[in-house]
């Protein structure tokens, strides 16, 4: 059965060789072809999901040998996997809804005539995405979580000739290689201090040296994570991803890529328990996201913009639960298994509105739309209900669970995170209403684009409303199945630990208070939005607006700082190696030449001149000779 | 006596080089043809040489020995270790793709006169310089290998000089005028380089009076040869001068751009994917083994040096206009990664330097080469000048990406194995250099994304519109060249089993051995 | 006579040779100064020979003699083909040796 875990990575990785390198005539097939691998893929995900059932809850721990990778003296990495519960619940939910965005993608991307590539790309990402879950050290780690950024990069830049989209991808690309780069020291650091970085020793060993280095190597993890998962400071490349396709944007930038940060703090759980500044580190990021990406998210008037702020927000919550420690990590991955659900869920079905609206993102042109797409307008709710975390949808019990953790990590440290995110929970509120409000409600606001084309907007076809009821049952009924007879709890628990930690107030008034801001956020957002007609132009707004559209300054201060300096640098030392470094070099050339510049004058070319150097030098010689007799 | 392999793998080379020379001036394709085939020939010989080395066995093997110059005790002494073995191979397998990807480039003009053979001479300069390094990758003898290093410049010289890239924005005078300048730079700067060591060689001589690196080295492993540390020192620094200028290192790099922007895309290639592989192997073999405490003695100097090299050479290539002198930058970046590998004395940091010359070879030649099919078809080096090239010319994109992808060092291609190798080396001896060298890693991602942006995606320009797509020749280039990227990067074992033993011995040549991880070291 | 008186003759000449080499522009004039140079060193050698008393001298001045015999039959022919190119016999008019 161990022998099946190759498979996993084997069959999409297959599909994006073949798709890529298969040339035109695959154009035809190629749709299926990848959606048939990633489909494989879930079922032997299934296969090994059901297997492990089969076990023992402290024995399930799956693993596969498959060959020594680099030999070196005393540096040891193997291609060798683990599938342990932590890894399953990601390969269960990356294959699922891989294969659903597959699906959909058949559908969404049909009139685009390089959609054979799309889905070899899309391949490629679910290969990548599977090898970072199911590595068995952090250097195969890593070369998963390379490949999922270069997949992210082929994507959202796949519309290339948009010159916007290949910016945002490069950009995407070189945030992530900064959280990357966090990552190999961090792997550096363990082995010098382990001599080894499989996570089985180095997990085991983390008693055995100093805090200060668990914290280095904790930290560094971090910014890893902050890379790949949008966290502040290194969140602004996620809203530009919004460029890609949006099936992108459901699978990778929101349901699985950009939760790698959490898997990996997860995962180094034992990291993290031994170094509480590091621990420190990972709550205040997480909890600064959550608020920064809720404000982004409540300023966008473009639909997917205003969700990737939302994303940013919930994997802030995430984070913050990893940051908890055994407290939170089950509810962190539970939190991002439901968020997988009924994020993809509202990404889709943001597709399937811009599907029916000639591409428009702009959420003030849309309005009443939930008469003309009525499937899209009850998958989309149930996920707006779910992400707000009202009662008995998903997002209710991971949410909430998050809060209440928040709580009990105790002292005022307890206090500040649950303040924080409770108060999340309201924003959230409030900018789900508010989307939710702008795009299915009040009056259709809509008008020709630039080339006079009416929007007729319709409901999606089938490939793409069925992924979306599927994600919607998801969203509904994935949090209570989770945490009635705290399944999700028992089953995660070997490998991550669960502490119940001491709550200074009940769940029950944790909840009550969810639900008063819930209520509160949700109410603004109709009082704002919903009561009033909104104007089809942005009002100017206030500060903070501002402020929040430009995502809070963030890429002014990188446009400025980074940008401009390092043009500045760059172009200086051009200049400096032109100049100088090659100067010295040159001028030594050309002082020599200047040398036999003035040399060469002797010879004048008259036939006098050589006569008298002739005559002059024989003199000398004779003088000489004459001379050194005298002596 | 057994047949000497290694003689035969640089004479079957230096044979096609003559033998292309002679071909008649009308029958141009024949010697196209012809040098392909010897260089395909001496790639089996290598492959021989790769598969008959045992890399349990002896240091040095398949070695040979005659009487040169009995006077001054110069031999004809040739050996292979792990280190030797990979270069060679490395040689052996990107010249026929240089050869290949240089089909057209040195095709005449006019056919004015019937006895102007410029394709007959460019494919057997080629063939001559691949001879020359080959022996010298083989040469245990350091005045042979002195020789054979000043010796390929010659050949370089002419390549450079005389084949110049036709892509150009100037006049034809003007083109021809940094033609000969960077000619006449790389010369120049290559040769005071040569001098000095020359100087150093002759030293070397006068101190242990033998020429023999295995010689010197035992007689200065078991102590019968002390060697006053004012004169070792001064020896190292000859020796290493002339090769830090190949390699090249930051400061001595200047020569580099110009002769890679002014030679057409295979000799670039060759410059900088083979002849400065010399130069760090030099440093690997000669600097270390002959003057182990001098070279311990200026590694704190060195590695500064190789940090200013890789992140000067990043930042440069960021801010370069012209494609060729991007990569051109970029390989100085590289360039001082493989130094930091080598000083860091490390195993993983040496085992990684010596992966780093491999996979740097193969994966500049990718980009290169690919870059070079690109500029021919515009006929401009100006990234500016393109835009959109992915719209019409897909596979051509797709293979430059991938080319870029593995100059950034990405996980999965051969690279990543060696540069995160020299990382942890370096780290694992000097913290601070090996995060400043992580830096690089940002940068690396910026220049090539950068450039690929500006030429690939986007709008098609109206130049650029018609491009066709590879051709045959092309994909035969470019396609073997990422399967080996792919293949090194996944299964790096074949190349890493050759090389650790070589490297084990030039750890105990220097006296270092590998810090013990914390833990371990507690127990 | 005292011997030493030619060798006095001898230099003289030679020294006027040499400062009709050195001041003169004509060709012919320098050919006809180079030549009297060579005789100045005949004399000087017959000279050596007469009071060294062995034949050496006069053996290296018949070589002499020779080779001014040759150069001569050189010297003229270039001189003359200067004339045919230049129009003149000028000495500074060939002066392309310089870059």
């Amino acid at each position: 059965m161990e022998n099946l875990i190759a498979l996993l990575v084997a069959a999409p990785l297959l599909g994006a060789a073949v798709l890529l390198c298969g040339g035109r005539r695959l154009d035809r097939a190629g749709h299926w072809i990848g959606t048939l691998l990633a489909a494989a893929s879930f079922v032997v995900g299934v296969v090994l999901f059901s297997a492990m059932l089969g076990y023992e809850a402290e024995a399930r721990t799956m693993r596969q040998h498959l060959f020594s990778w680099i030999p070196v003296e005393g540096f040891q990495a193997d291609i060798a996997f683990q599938l342990d519960q932590l890894s399953m619940t990601f390969v269960l939910l990356i294959t699922g809804v891989g294969t659903l965005i597959h699906i959909y993608s058949i559908g969404y991307m049909e009139h685009d005539e390089r959609r054979r590539r799309f889905f070899g790309y899309l391949n490629l990402f679910l290969a990548a995405m599977l090898l970072l879950v199911i590595a068995d050290n952090y250097l195969l780690l890593y070369v998963g979580w390379e490949g999922v950024g270069l997949a992210s990069y082929l994507l959202i830049g796949f519309w290339q000739h948009k010159p916007s989209a290949a910016t945002a991808a490069k950009k995407a690309f070189l945030v992530n290689r900064v959280g990357d780069m966090g990552l190999s020291v961090a792997i550096m650091l363990m082995f010098t201090t382990f001599g080894t970085f499989a996570f089985g020793p180095v997990l085991s060993a983390t008693g055995e040296t100093s805090e200060g280095k668990l914290t280095a190597i904790g930290l560094m993890l971090l910014l890893a994570a902050c890379g790949k998962s949008a966290q502040v400071p290194l969140q602004s490349w996620l809203g530009d991803a919004m460029e890609g396709p949006t099936p992108v944007s459901a699978l990778i930038h929101a349901a699985t890529m950009v939760t790698a940060g959490v898997y990996l703090i997860v995962r180094s759980g034992a990291i993290f328990d031994a170094a509480p500044d590091a621990q420190l580190a990972v709550v205040v990021v997480g909890a600064v996201t959550l608020l920064f990406g809720a404000i982004v998210g409540c300023a966008k008037d473009d639909i997917k913009k205003a969700l990737a702020g939302s994303t940013m927000s919930q994997i802030g919550y995430m984070i913050l639960a990893a940051g908890l420690g055994p407290i939170g990590y089950v509810f962190a991955i539970m939190h991002l298994v439901t968020h997988g659900f009924f994020k993809a869920g509202l990404f889709l079905g943001a597709g399937s509105v811009m599907h029916g609206m000639n591409d428009e993102v702009d959420m003030r042109k849309y309005g009443g739309l939930r008469k003309y797409m009525p499937v899209t307008f009850v998958t989309f709710g149930l996920g707006y209900l779910a992400i707000i975390g009202f009662p008995g949808l998903s997002g209710f019990f991971s949410k909430d669970k998050i809060i209440e953790a928040a709580f009990a990590k105790g002292g005022t440290e307890g206090w500040i995170l649950g303040s924080v995110a409770l108060l999340g929970a309201g924003i959230t509120a409030f900018y789900m209403t508010r989307v939710m409000l702008m795009t299915f409600f009040g009056e259709k606001r809509w008008q020709p684009d630039a080339e006079g084309r009416e929007p007729h907007p319709h409901e999606s076809p089938k490939s793409m409303t069925i992924p979306m009821i599927v994600l919607a049952f998801g969203s509904v009924f994935a949090g209570g199945f989770f945490a009635i007879g705290d399944r999700f709890t028992h089953w995660l628990e070997p490998v991550t630990r669960y502490d119940h930690g001491h709550a200074p107030v009940s769940a029950a008034t944790v909840t009550g208070a969810t639900m008063v801001v819930l209520l509160a956020g949700a109410a603004l957002a109709w009082a704002m939005y919903g009561r009033r007609p909104i104007p089809v132009v942005a009002p100017r707004g206030s500060l903070l607006t501002r402020a929040a559209r430009r995502d809070l300054l963030q890429d002014d201060f990188n446009h400025v700082v980074l940008v401009r300096g390092g043009e500045h640098l760059t172009r200086s030392l051009v200049y400096v190696d032109h100049s100088l470094v090659d100067g010295v070099v040159n001028g030594t050339a050309a002082s020599f030449g200047g040398l036999s510049g003035r040399l060469r004058k002797l010879q004048n070319g008259y036939a006098r001149t050589y006569a008298v150097s002739m005559f002059g030098g024989t003199a000398v010689l004779i003088a000489a000779t004459l001379l050194m007799r005298a002596v | 006596m057994s047949f000497p392999l290694l003689t035969a793998t640089a004479a079957l080379p230096a044979i096609g080089a003559i033998a292309t020379a002679a071909v008649p001036a009308a029958r141009r394709t024949a010697a196209k043809w012809l040098a392909l085939l010897f260089s395909l020939a001496t790639l089996v010989l290598a492959g021989l040489v790769f598969v008959r080395f045992e890399p349990g066995g002896d240091r040095y093997q398949l070695t040979e020995s005659h009487a040169w110059i009995a006077e001054f005790g110069v031999r004809y002494e040739l050996g292979v270790d792990g280190i030797g073995v990979a270069l060679l191979a490395l040689t052996a397998l990107l010249i026929p793709f240089v050869i290949l990807a240089g089909w057209h480039d040195a095709d005449p003009l006019e056919t004015k006169s019937s006895r102007w053979r410029p394709t007959q001479g460019f494919f057997a300069l080629i063939l001559m310089v691949e001879a020359m390094v080959i022996l010298s990758f083989e040469a245990t003898d350091v005045f042979l290998f002195y020789i054979l290093f000043e010796a390929m410049l010659i050949p370089m010289y002419f390549l450079i000089g005389g084949f110049g890239d036709r892509a150009h924005s100037g006049s034809d005078e003007n083109a021809a005028a940094q033609r000969s300048y960077a000619a006449v730079k790389f010369l120049l700067y290559n040769l005071a380089g040569g001098l000095i060591m020359l100087a150093a060689v002759i030293g070397l001589y006068v101190v242990a009076g033998s020429f023999s690196l295995a010689e010197i080295a035992e007689a200065r492993a078991n102590g019968s040869l002390e060697m006053a540390t004012g004169t070792e020192r001064w020896l190292f620094l000859g020796f290493f001068f002339a090769f830090a200028i190949k390699a090249p290192l930051w400061p001595l790099h200047t020569w580099l751009p110009n002769a890679m922007g002014e030679a057409t895309a295979p000799v670039a290639v060759l410059i900088t994917a083979i002849v400065d592989k010399v130069g760090t192997f030099a440093m690997l073999r000669f600097c270390l083994q002959l003057f182990p405490e001098a070279s311990k003695w200026a590694t704190p100097v060195i590695i500064v040096l190789a940090l200013i090299s890789i992140v000067y050479g990043a930042l440069l290539a960021v801010g370069q206009r012209d494609i060729k002198r991007l990569i051109a930058y970029a390989s100085i970046s590289h360039f001082g990664f493989i130094v930091l590998g080598i000083f860091a004395m490390t195993s993983q940091g040496q085992s990684g330097a010596t992966l780093y010359m491999v996979n740097h070879g193969i994966s500049t030649a990718a980009l290169m080469l690919v870059a070079g099919f690109l500029i021919t078809r515009r006929g401009s080096r100006l990234i500016a000048d393109y835009g959109g090239v992915q719209k019409v010319a897909p596979v051509l994109a797709g293979t430059f990406l991938i080319g870029g992808l593995a100059t950034l060092s990405l996980p999965g291609l051969a690279p990543f194995v060696s540069e995160f190798l020299v990382l942890v080396g370096t780290f694992s001896v000097y913290p601070a250099a090996g995060v400043i060298a992580t830096s690089g890693i940002v940068l690396a991602a910026l220049y090539v994304l950068v450039l690929y942006q500006r030429t690939m995606t986007g709008p098609v320009k109206a130049e650029v519109r018609g491009m066709p797509d590879l051709r045959v020749r092309e994909l035969a280039v470019a396609l073997p060249l990422i399967a080996v990227l792919i293949g090194l990067g996944v299964y790096p074992k074949p190349l890493t089993e050759v090389v650790n033993p070589a490297v084990k011995h030039t750890m105990q040549d220097v006296q270092k051995q590998d810090p013990q991880p914390e833990v371990e070291a507690a127990k | 006579m005292n011997p030493v008186n030619y060798l006095y003759l001898a230099a003289l000449l030679f020294t006027i040779g040499a400062s009709g080499v050195l001041v003169r522009r004509n060709a012919i004039v320098v050919f006809m100064c180079v030549e009297l140079m060579l005789n100045a060193c005949n004399l000087a050698l017959v000279t050596f020979s007469r009071m060294h008393g062995n034949l050496d001298g006069q053996i290296v001045a018949f070589f002499t003699m020779v080779v001014a015999a040759a150069e001569v039959v050189v010297g003229l022919a270039i001189i003359v083909s200067l004339f045919r190119s230049r129009h003149s016999a000028s000495v500074d008019d060939a002066s392309l040796m310089k870059l």
